[in-house]
Formats: structure tokens, sequence, C-alpha cells
């Protein structure tokens, strides 16, 4: 296989890590902040729970959380729901591993929430009470405080956590390959296999540091344009 | 008929009782001090005004209107502790600007979001209010770019523009540099000649003495003396009082 064969081989895979990094981002983010408000209800029965669920989600290795949601619930309703779902959108659509796909992208988007809403939880409350005070004695309502004066300050505090979260996501879309998801690492490891061809596993390096690097110049110019402040 | 009444404010906090019935009025375009050492309850007295506390006890009365009666629970709303609010401004110690806001835009933020007329009328108004506070030439700056005495006239136009009918300060000068606060205190004054009623807590014994119409002395969560400055600074009867008076002077000669 010629270098530009294998470059396309894996960067088939590739996409299918941009996928899972894009739709965890998407959902992880804002699921983080509903969870991020439980955790800090004052009502003790949602904090509890909030917490809970924070605790067993960030303390469980994700790999284990995709072999959960891939096969627990076949085992309890007896309906391999993403078994089959593969099997339906490859026999009606040629589209394959959609189901191993959409429970690694379950797993990730939940995992990664938890994270999130932390981050979120920590920037909220890092905010000092006199801007919420300040904002109370000029009789704005506490929707209002939170969305024209808290909101742009947390943003701000919480841009170089996140950025840390968004640039070990990508790396983690690796661990899809334990349902066979045919991520960049899975597909080197087929030419491994097939090919008897070791050297893509190491070239899969690249990959993942050219987008690395696009990334931290975004988070970068993101983190810069937000610094017109000092809080 | 006073602008400003209060009777019998009480508040604990836990075990520990930090006002234990305070009562008082002021006119409208009178100024207020009320000087007392730290943990006197100086300044939960003004959180409570701005309802940032609830009293557990006690009423509070402006222009004739009951705006809150601990024994009369349809005044605890949260609705309605808002609109409250909006009669009193509160100046605090450490500012407390938006930092992500340029001088104007701190100053029209309320009035925007409570719509308290055209955009056109609210600039023009917070224009007005931060020349007359000394910073016309800094309206674009952000408070990390202004010091500590320029943040503070920004937040005494912020707290102006929502037009209060008594204008409270919580030691807002305790947080500058002594060569600070004069700029801070001359502005305070000059609210004074345009009859803005105020209610300035202050350890600032001369100020006190020659802007305020009248002072109260706090001492353990109750109102040791209150009267005119010459009869609190000249005349004062308690001996907690004189104490205070003494100490405060700083006689180092």
């Amino acid at each position: 296989m010629s270098f530009l064969e294998v470059t396309a081989f894996l960067f088939d895979g590739f996409l299918i890590s941009l996928l899972i990094f894009a739709v965890t981002l998407l959902c992880g983010a804002p699921l983080g902040l509903p969870i991020a408000f439980c955790s800090m209800s004052r009502f003790k029965p949602v904090k509890v729970i909030s917490k809970v669920i924070v605790w067993i989600v960030r303390g469980v290795p994700l790999m284990l959380q995709i072999f959960i949601i891939y096969y627990v619930p076949g085992l309890l309703f007896h309906v391999p729901i993403f078994s089959r779902m593969d099997r339906f959108f490859f026999i009606n659509y040629g589209i394959q591993d959609s189901g191993r796909i959409a429970a690694v992208l379950i797993a990730f988007s939940i995992n990664y929430a938890c994270y999130f809403s932390e981050i979120y939880r920590g920037g909220i409350e890092s905010i000092s009470r006199g801007q919420y005070e300040a904002g109370y004695v000029l009789g704005l309502t506490k929707s209002q405080i939170f969305r024209k004066i808290i909101l742009k300050q947390v943003v701000q505090r919480i841009v170089p956590p996140m950025s840390n979260e968004i640039i070990t996501l990508i790396k983690d879309t690796a661990l899809a390959n334990c349902i066979i998801v045919c991520e960049i690492i899975k597909q080197a490891k087929e030419l491994a296999a097939t090919k008897a061809l070791i050297w893509p596993l190491f070239y899969t390096g690249v990959f993942y540091l050219v987008f690395v690097g696009i990334l931290t110049i975004v988070l970068g110019r993101v983190e810069k344009k937000l610094s017109y402040f000092r809080s | 008929m006073p602008l400003l009444e209060a009777v019998n404010l009480k508040k604990s906090f836990g075990k520990t009782e930090v006002l234990k019935g305070i009562s008082f009025s002021l006119d409208r375009g009178e100024v207020l001090a009320i000087i007392g050492s730290s943990g006197s309850g100086k300044t939960t007295l003004l959180r409570c005004l701005n309802f940032l506390e609830l009293p557990d006890e006690g009423c509070i009365t402006v222009g004739g209107q009951v705006l809150y009666d601990g024994a009369d629970v349809s005044t605890l709303s949260d609705e309605t502790i808002r609109q409250n609010r909006l009669h009193f401004g509160l100046v605090f110690q450490n500012f407390n600007l938006f930092p992500q806001y340029n001088a104007l835009e701190n100053v029209t933020l309320a009035p925007t979001l409570l719509k308290k007329g055209t955009q056109e009328e609210i600039d023009a108004n917070a224009r007005k209010l931060l020349d007359q506070v000394g910073l016309s030439d800094k309206l674009m700056n952000y408070p990390y770019q202004l010091s500590g005495g320029q943040q503070q006239r920004v937040a005494i136009a912020r707290a102006l523009a929502l037009r209060p009918q008594v204008l409270c300060f919580d030691e807002p000068t305790s947080a500058l540099d002594p060569e600070l606060t004069g700029e801070v205190l001359r502005v305070i004054r000059g609210l004074k000649d345009r009859d803005t009623t105020m209610i300035v807590v202050t350890h600032e014994m001369d100020f006190a003495r020659n802007v305020a119409d009248k002072i109260i002395y706090m001492a353990d969560g109750v109102i040791e003396e209150m009267g005119t400055p010459e009869e609190v600074f000249e005349h004062p009867q308690s001996n907690k009082t004189k104490m205070f008076l003494r100490g405060a002077q700083n006689d180092f000669s």
C-alpha cells in the first residue's frame, strides 16, 4: 500500500474520530449546564442525585461506560438496540457501525457533560457575592443578573480548563475502538492485521498532533478575545 | 412627614443578634451619617434597607408607603422586594463594578434592562451623571483601567442612574488609598448640594461632622446616640460615645 493510500484509509477513520469529538462537544457542553445547576441546587435531593451521578460517571472508566451503554439495554430488555441499529442502517443505507457509533456518542456525551458541569460549577461559584448584590440593589431580576453580569465572567474563567478538556477529548475518541468503531486507531490496527503494516499505527499520531495544534490556536484566540476585561 | 422611617428593625444571624431594634427617620434632602466600631451593625442596617438582608422584625416606610413589614408576609415576595429595592441605591465598600462593561455601560446597564426610558435618554443621563462625578473623559474605560477613586465614582453614578429616593453608602472610602478618599467625599458632598437624601456609613469623622445633618452612633446593635453633628460630637451624652470619639481622634500628638 502506498503512503497516500494509507493516509486516505486512516483519514476515513479520523473522520469518525472528529464526528465523536464534535457531537460530544455539541451535546455534552450544553448538557453540563443543567447538571451544574442541579449540583448547586439548594434543594437537597436534587443536589445529592446530581452529585452521585457525577461521582459515578467520573469514577468509572469511560471504556467501561461505553460497554455498559452498548450492551446493557440488550441484556435488560432482550433487544440489542444498537446491534439492530447497526444491521438496519447497513442493510437499508449501507451505513456501517451506526449503532456502535450511537452508543459511543451517548457514552461520551454523558461522560463529558459531567466533567464540564464541574468546570461550570467552579466558574460560577468563583464569582464574588458582590457582583450578584450589585445587580440586586439595581433592581435586576435573578435571570438578568445571571445572563448580563455573571455569565461572561464565568465564560472568561472557564476557557482555560475547558480548553484542556477539549484537547483531552479528541484523544479519548480512540476508546471507541473497544466496541469496534472504525476510528483512526482501529483503522491502523486493521492495516497491521491484514497487511502486516505496523508503521501506520504510529503515523496516526500525526493526525492527532495536527488537530490539537489547530485547537490550541483557536482556543488561544478565544481566550485572547475574552481578555479585554479583568475580573 | 419624613421620607424614610425605620421602626424597630431587628436582625439575627443564627444566635448572634446584630440589630436589636433600630428606629430612626430621615427627611427629604437630609444626610445621615452612621458611625460606630466594626461589628456594631452599621453595615447590616444598610443591607436591611436595601433588602440584601431581610429584617426579622420591624417596618420600613418610604414616602408613606410601607415597603417592608416583618409581620406582613405579603411584603416578602421576591418580586415585591425587587421593586422595593428601587427606592434605595447602594454604593459598596469595594465598588462591585461589572468588569466586562466600560464606565458608561456600567451606568446604563440597569436602566436599559429595566426599560427606564429610550436608549437615547438613558445614554444622555448616564453621560451627564459621569460628567457630574468628574469622569466625562473615562466613559470608555473598563473598571480595571480606573483607579479605586474613579471606580467608586462610577459606582455612585451607576446608583444615581435609577434615581433612588435614598442613596446609601457602605464605607465608600474604606477600600481606597488615603489620597483618593478626597475625590469620592467631594462627590458625595456635591450630591448633598443637589438635595440628595443620603445615608452614609463611614469612619471619616471629619466628613460626618461637616457634611451630615444627622449622626447616628451605633454600638452592639443599638443606636447609642442620635442627633445633630454638634450634639453628638461636641456634647455626647453616653459614655460609650465619648470613648468611641476619643478613640477615633487618632491623637498621637
